[in-house]
């Protein structure tokens, strides 16, 4: 049976799972001493050591350390066991047990990594081994900390496109019709004059003009002024996010940020605008303590206010560490679905969904909204990124998802090295938030309900949230986007999206319809939400990996399939009438139907 | 009034079948001017119908529906709406609409007063008739009607004719299926019916097994409780048979082509003194021994497994939460969804007999011992397992006419009681056996369909509408108590068939119920068929089947060799009596079966080989198509998996008619071929519940869930917490 030579699901190194399955192509590998280097990575240390795998037990192995990764191999089983982590991956390590303990393997070293898994190693007494590597480790693991550069300025990866591409602001507004007579491209932030942590060009009312707006910035918290997101090619409906008005206590008012939000409404003839406040309302409330607060109805007229009642970063870092606890290393069986529900990581997804099921609904009624949480980078970036993506099938493609990611997540200030912890030893750190995760998996819910209508395949989601914390690209680093360019991470490090197009294929759905005009609304029930099992739970050799969906698997053979009996038919028909080699200008209409239809299985879907 | 299975003794004389009551048979006289009568089957009797009824329709709570007119027949419910119905329906039940109730298919009847339900369980309700009637259906679907709008004459009579002729007890020949006439088709799957001699032994010889055929029991001289025709192992003397009536006796069930085993029986019931009964089962177990190598392992289910009526009790729970006939109660239900589906315990009951089989399958793949499988009537428990056994060894099973022939052989020639199991007769002394065995298996084995989707030929859509279709009092195949009563009430010349011979279909006759496209959803395009190996005649021999994994695949050690020692002592034990009750053994039979599943999981995935599944938590899921199919709340337009399916069951039919092109062209006799194959269809956009609920309207406007924020309760503590608190502070 024919079928098509497919990429393994894993070629990525960094997707080298501990489990045994070395069957799959990317553990195809080399000995241990010449194990493939990124170009930059630089070899620190190897030493023996014992894994002691949460499935397999105590394995003898060798580890070795690069200033980028660490790798460690064991053939004391077959097939071997291998063990991949870009170092940034570790949040933390921790030297267990010790002269004191008994038991075979009382040196430990317990490593906490990022992406959902834990491992731990034994080493020999002898020779301050242990001591040697834990300090590699912190040292490496954690360069921010020690002064030293993160890998990402040490790589010396080319890719034929350049990745930092991408994004060109001016272009992605142009797609959308902007600038038109109602909205206008503003560079009053070329310098991060008016606020430090937006970009550079922003969109704004035509009628607003550069003084209203540092008017505005005084009454929003960290001057995150309300600018666009989004507008409706058809109805000029607007997607505007910001961050809370600066009420306080007092109730403060502010006649220039009324007048700005009634701008906003009036520019396609909304009658109100609606303003959702991704916090649940006690907590708005509370925020008016510390200087914050949300939109009255006596100041703002013709705005109604609606809560999205979605908990804060320490509410869901709480939620993961708990479903952490449930899938690694074992994933719970007679009581698994109490025991999920009770993280509540789900009822959180399905919050954030239906918030932007609402955003986008009101926007495709034709009524601009605004979005904002307290400071508009976390809570905000999930709703307005999620509701452009049911709305605009343009950031459903592979590269559209890029723009949307470097737009509303990258270039708006989602705060990543404070939510992720780069290079930071600071595991306890209050900051640290698994917010974009949590988007990304709203982001596979949704494939998950609409299978045809994203380009983008599930690895690629894997794929961003690995190098999310790997530190190889430059893409996720910083907080925004004055400090990305005072470290000038355009020229030194490589784009995230450079490796990705390099390699398009792999990340390609091969179900993808085109349906430019259609709204996405998937369904926020717990009915349909699950938990994403290739992500959470793929280190558990219980849990097949399967190097690509039967689904994917069966269509190419299918398609395969068809092409050889297409030809094979050709052929016969050749030989059958020679008299008249040219099967197209043939008159019988039947010569031509396969390859006709071949074309409109391509277009109708 | 009718006794049946009774075999061949006289049964009582029935002359008068009556269905109605003689306020009933007066409405009939003078029907309805206006009203509308659906399509009858042919023996189809209308007892009673009102005009106008209003059914609400279920998308929300506002009071809306449809006018038209509700009756009741001596085969369903229907309502025939006064307005236009939209035509396109791609999955058409031929037999019932999807207003229409088939009265076996009837699960509960609510009566709506003012604001209060009540359950109906008899069919006289002394006082005043209700303004609704909610039924629900063994098919998950919920209907609600109004009563209102009717004369309150013709309002009692429909409710109180409704209540009757589905909740009263009733006897066999009042079920449809015995006026219900119909041509038998010519069955476009062939399905072994294991009626004679010849399907068991075409069966033995496909598995190259090697016991003896029992034809004794034509006429159940035998036994009563035994099919007409079935094997044991070779070693069970003559007067054995009917020793203890059937019980006891093991019947064999599959061969594993290393050549031990699969039995099951009923068990004897046992006194401690029974010095008799105690030699018999001693002898038994022995003559299933011989079988191969001398070995067995035999379990009493009904001691290691959850029970029918525990397996009733946990379904009569889950399939609350699917019968929801409100938005707010969906949305307030969404909130404990987890853990209400938790606690009813049946996704655990699916998991604990999948284990079982899984430990059977051990027994049989890696061991290659007999397995002797009990309980005490051996027809329920017995069928789950062993017919999960097959699918998971036996990938002939997997195909569409393999899994028919399965249920055939295990389950309708095996005699299981799918009367008093869904008491299909209402009886209420029949109510304590009632118990959803069949679902069950049907569940277990979506269960494997979603793990390994390629591996089975059939879809999704064929197991729901199998499970479906066990209400449908048409056919032959879902309806009797035991084999006994099945050919007895089939044979023309029993003297008990006052109205002739049940000539009604069985149910893998699907073109009762589907026209041919519809049938087109039973495949699942995800099969594909193994490719066909030519190998030289004389280097091996021929083999009837295709094999499942060498037992050498998993006799190669990797780390422990757990298989090996087995193996070792096997040969020791060669000569010795291996006779071992596995569940009386100390150690927990769970890690075994782990290890068992883990090797097999390191091994390259066959799908024409082993299947085994996972049952670890997030693995055993929720049939989503069959529970939540009429939920609109849940229907996501343009998507779901269906979406991916239907493309490639386009692209399959695509192929599939090239190569029939292909193949017209190689004989070289047509020099005009049929035309050009029609085009595809421009892509429709699906709900995700297609092919089911096919006509309801689109909504284009999204369902948002309300009351979402009750249920998080979050420490104070973190909930209060500001994001970004410390700096705030800064900036007052």
């Amino acid at each position: 049976m024919a079928s098509a030579s497919i990429p393994a699901y894993s070629s990525s190194p960094l997707e080298n799972s501990s489990s045994q399955n070395a069957s799959r192509e990317s553990l195809r590998l080399e000995p241990l001493a010449d194990v493939a280097l990124l170009p930059g990575e630089e070899r620190v240390t190897d030493k023996d050591i014992i894994y002691i795998c949460p499935f397999a037990g105590a394995l003898k192995g060798k580890v070795f350390i690069t200033n980028y990764r660490l790798y460690f191999r064991s053939n004391d089983v077959d097939p071997s066991v291998i063990l991949d982590v870009p170092l940034s991956t570790i949040g933390r390590v921790e030297k267990m047990g010790g002269a004191s303990s008994r038991g075979e393997n009382s040196y430990g070293l317990d490593i906490t990594c990022k992406d959902m898994r834990n491992l731990r190693f034994a080493l020999k007494q002898e020779g301050h081994s242990r001591r040697d590597i834990f300090e590699l480790l912190f040292r490496y693991a954690f360069p921010v900390s020690h002064g030293l550069q993160l890998f990402a300025f040490l790589s010396q990866e080319k890719y034929e496109e350049n990745g930092w591409n991408i994004y060109e602001p001016v272009d992605e507004y142009r797609r959308q019709g902007l600038p038109n007579d109602k909205w206008r491209i503003t560079f009053i932030n070329e310098k991060y004059e008016l606020c430090d942590t937006y970009p550079t060009k922003l969109v704004v009312p035509y009628k607003a003009s550069d003084e209203d707006l540092r008017r505005v910035a005084t009454f929003r918290s960290r001057s995150r002024i309300p600018v666009l997101s989004w507008i409706h090619r058809e109805n000029q409906a607007v997607i505007v996010r910001c961050s809370q008005p600066l009420v306080g206590m007092s109730g403060k008012r502010n006649k220039d940020d009324e007048r700005y939000l009634d701008v906003i409404r009036e520019a396609n003839g909304t009658p109100k605008l609606t303003i959702y406040d991704a916090r649940p309302n006690v907590n708005a409330v509370a925020n008016k303590a510390t200087g914050g607060g949300y939109e009255g109805d006596d100041a703002y007229q013709n705005a109604e206010l609606v809560f999205l009642d979605i908990h804060n970063i320490h509410v869901m870092r709480e939620s993961l560490r708990k479903l952490k606890d449930i899938v690694y290393p074992n994933v719970e069986e007679a009581h698994w679905l109490s025991s999920l529900e009770s993280t509540h990581w789900l009822e959180h997804i399905k919050l954030v969904l239906s918030g932007a099921i609402q955003v986008a609904d009101k926007v495709s009624s034709g009524s601009s909204v605004v979005v904002h949480c307290s400071d508009g980078w976390d809570r905000t970036a999930q709703l307005t990124s999620l509701a452009m993506l049911m709305l605009d099938s343009h950031y459903r493609t592979l590269r559209g998802f890029q723009v949307l990611l470097e737009k509303e997540w990258i270039s708006f200030g989602h705060k990543f090295t404070s939510r992720i912890g780069h290079g930071d030893k600071n595991h306890a750190d209050q900051e640290r938030s698994p917010i974009f995760l949590q988007f990304i998996d709203c982001v596979w819910q949704m494939t998950k309900q609409f299978p045809t209508a994203f380009e983008f395949n599930e690895r690629l989601l894997v794929v961003i949230l690995d190098h999310l914390y790997s530190c190889r690209f430059g893409t996720f680093l910083f907080n925004c986007e004055s400090v990305r360019d005072a470290n000038a991470l355009r020229s030194k490090t490589v784009s995230l999206w450079s490796m990705i197009n390099a390699d398009s294929s792999s990340y390609v759905n091969p179900f993808y319809t085109v349906e430019s005009s259609r709204v996405l609304y998937p369904v926020a029930s717990m009915r349909h939400l699950e938990l994403w099992v290739m992500y959470y739970i793929r280190w558990n050799p219980r849990i097949r990996q399967q190097s690509q969906s039967p689904m994917e698997q069966r269509y190419r053979e299918l398609l395969a399939l068809r092409d050889q009996y297409v030809k094979k038919l050709e052929e016969l028909q050749m030989s059958e009438d020679p008299s008249s080699p040219h099967l197209t200008n043939n008159s019988t209409p039947s010569a031509t139907s396969p390859r006709q239809r071949i074309t409109h299985l391509h277009t109708p879907f | 009034m009718l006794s049946l299975g009774t075999g061949g003794g006289k049964a009582s004389k029935a002359s008068f079948v009556s269905y109605v009551t003689p306020e009933e048979i007066k409405s009939e006289k003078e029907p309805p001017k206006k009203n509308k009568h659906p399509e009858l089957l042919p023996g189809e009797v209308v007892f009673c119908s009102a005009n106008p009824i209003l059914k609400f329709t279920q998308d929300d709570q506002s009071q809306r529906g449809v006018f038209g007119t509700l009756l009741c027949t001596n085969f369903r419910v229907a309502f025939v709406s006064d307005e236009e119905e939209d035509a396109a329906q791609h999955f058409k039940n031929r037999l019932y609409g999807e207003h229409d109730i088939p009265l076996m298919c009837v699960d509960s009847i609510y009566g709506g007063y003012d604001d209060k339900k009540k359950l109906i369980t008899s069919g006289l309700v002394k006082n005043k008739s209700p303004n609704k009637m909610i039924i629900h259906c063994k098919d998950l679907r919920v209907f609600q009607f109004c009563l209102t709008f009717t004369k309150e004459e013709d309002a009692r009579k429909i409710f109180q004719g409704i209540v009757h002729h589905c909740l009263e007890p009733k006897s066999l020949k009042c079920v449809f299926a015995f006026s219900y006439s119909n041509i038998p088709n010519p069955e476009r799957w062939a399905t072994t019916t294991f009626d004679s001699a010849e399907d068991w032994n075409q069966e033995m010889k496909r598995t190259r097994g090697w016991c003896k055929i029992v034809t004794g029991n034509e006429n159940f001289e035998l036994s009563q409780r035994l099919p007409q025709v079935f094997i044991v192992p070779k070693a069970v003397s003559e007067e054995d048979y009917a020793k203890f009536q059937g019980l006891g006796l093991p019947i064999w069930c599959w061969s594993h082509h290393t050549g031990c085993a699969l039995f099951k029986a009923s068990s004897v019931p046992m006194l401690q003194e029974d010095t008799v009964a105690q030699a018999y089962m001693e002898r038994m177990l022995n003559d299933v021994a011989q079988n191969h190598l001398y070995s067995v392992k035999t379990e009493d289910l009904s001691e290691t497994l959850p029970s029918i009526q525990e397996i009733q009790l946990a379904y009569t729970k889950f399939k609350q939460f699917f019968l929801i006939d409100n938005t707010t109660d969906f949305w307030m239900s969404d909130v404990k969804w987890f853990s209400s589906l938790e606690n009813s315990g049946w996704l655990d009951i699916i998991r604990q007999y999948l284990q079982k089989a899984v430990e059977v399958v051990e027994c049989l793949e890696a061991e290659n011992t007999n397995v002797l499988i009990m309980e005490e009537d051996g027809t329920d428990l017995c069928c789950v397992i062993s017919s999960l056994v097959q699918l998971m060894l036996d990938p002939y099973f997997r195909t569409l006419p393999g899994f028919q022939s399965l249920v055939q052989k295990e389950w309708v020639a095996g005699g299981h009681n799918f009367q008093d199991r869904c008491n299909h007769l209402h009886h209420k002394d029949k109510e304590q056996c009632q118990s959803p065995v069949f679902l069950l298996f049907l569940e277990c084995v979506w269960q494997l369909l979603q793990q390994h989707g390629p591996g089975f030929q059939f879809s999704e859509t064929y197991l729901t509408v199998l499970s479906d279709s066990v209400h449908v009092p048409v056919f032959s195949t879902f309806l009797f108590s035991s084999a006994c009563q099945r050919v007895s009430s089939i044979r023309a010349d029993s003297p008990q068939t006052q109205r002739g011979a049940l000539s009604c279909p069985a149910v893998w006759d699907w073109s009762v119920q589907f026209d041919r496209k519809a049938q087109d959803f039973f495949i699942n395009p995800l099969y594909a068929e193994k490719p066909v190996k030519v190998v030289k005649k004389s280097h091996r021999p021929k083999h009837q089947r295709q094999l499942s994994l060498p037992a050498s695949a998993f006799k190669t050690p990797s780390k422990k060799s757990f298989f090996k020692e087995e193996t070792d002592s096997l040969k020791k034990m060669l000569r010795l009596r291996r006779i071992s009750r596995w569940m009386l053994s100390p150690d927990s039979p769970q890690p075994s079966t782990r290890e068992f599943y883990e090797a097999w999981l390191r091994k390259p995935l066959d799908y024409h080989g082993l299947l085994l599944p996972c049952l670890s938590g997030p693995a055993i899921r929720l049939w989503v198509q069959r529970y939540l199919r009429w939920l609109p709340e849940v229907q996501v337009f343009g998507g779901g998996a269906m979406a991916v399916i239907s493309r490639l069951s386009e692209l399959l039919a695509q192929v599939q008619e090239l190569k029939q092109q292909l193949e017209w062209k190689g004989h070289r006799q047509e020099t005009n071929h049929r035309g050009v194959p029609a085009h595809l269809q421009p892509a429709v956009r699906h709900s995700s519940v297609f092919p089911f609920a096919s006509s309801r309207n689109w909504s284009f406007r999204p369902v948002i869930p309300t009351n979402v924020f009750q249920s998080l309760l979050v420490p104070d503590s973190l909930a209060d917490q500001d994001d970004e608190y410390t700096e705030v502070v800064s900036l007052v």
